[in-house]
């Protein structure tokens, strides 16, 4: 089990870790358009697959819409 | 009273320089907005000439309608504070230019319409300028929903909207929300300054 920080909430996940993929598939994430961070740091979207996310770890995953 | 208090607001906003990328309804909106409470300095950067259609939104006028925006965009500014100093560049936003428009800036708004553009402006400022807080708009199109818009920061990185409604052929940007997220990203970027010692 590990308890993350997503989007400023507590979540907790039956994993021990996991990468940035899993976790897009796991919330259902199908986005094309998205920024990801782990701890304030950007994950590029050719690291998705192995950017690993551990307990204690703040994660933002950002959905960005057209419109301005 | 209210006069020395808003004196001492503006003499303190002087101090700063704000970037605005691009300058659709978003930045167009969220720039009078800043002029008008006394920042020191804008950097505005955008590649679009006025168009018709702008005008359900952007601040312009009907006579603009071909100029380009940054041009109208510090002609306008200038009509209400001519003090405001602009800096304009009339050019594309790319992830190879972004430190050299924004390098100076205490805070950068992400006023783009794309949504890849977005992202792509992001990205840069979090590898090239991780220090400088970026204010993003996503989610605005339609009209209602106002109890749907709202802020959320994650470190630097500060995004209104109700980060859901995309523009569609049936959805389209509109003055009302786009002004609202606009209005809301002018109050962030006063919210830090306003902290920020010189």
């Amino acid at each position: 089990m590990i308890n993350i920080i997503l989007n400023n909430r507590q979540e907790s996940i039956d994993v021990d870790s996991m990468t940035v993929q899993e976790l897009l598939n796991h919330k259902n994430f199908t986005f094309k358009l998205l920024v990801v961070k782990i701890n304030g740091k950007l994950i590029k979207r050719d690291s998705y697959d192995e950017a690993v996310i551990r307990d204690g770890d703040e994660v933002t995953v950002l959905h960005l819409v057209s419109g301005g | 009273m209210s006069e020395m208090i808003d004196t001492k607001i503006r003499q303190h906003l002087s101090r700063f320089r704000v970037g605005i990328a691009g300058c659709g309804g978003l930045g167009s909106n969220c720039g009078v907005a800043l002029a008008r409470v006394g920042i020191g300095e804008l950097v505005i950067v955008d590649f679009d000439v006025v168009e018709k259609s702008n005008l359900n939104r952007q601040y312009y006028f009907l006579k603009q309608v071909g100029l380009p925006k940054t041009e109208a965009l510090q002609h306008n500014i200038s009509l209400i504070d001519p003090t405001v100093r602009i800096t304009s560049h009339n050019t594309t936003i790319k992830s190879d230019n972004v430190a050299e428009l924004f390098g100076g800036c205490d805070v950068v708004v992400e006023a783009f319409d794309r949504a890849d553009q977005k992202v792509m402006l992001i990205e840069s400022m979090s590898l090239l300028l991780p220090d400088t807080p970026l204010i993003s708009g996503s989610g605005m199109a339609g009209w209602g929903n106002n109890h749907l818009i709202r802020c959320e920061q994650y470190g630097n990185l500060y995004v209104c909207g109700d980060q859901q409604t995309e523009v569609s052929p049936d959805v389209p940007p509109l003055a009302p929300r786009v002004g609202i997220v606009a209005s809301m990203q002018a109050n962030f970027v006063m919210e830090i300054l306003m902290r920020k010692k010189v």
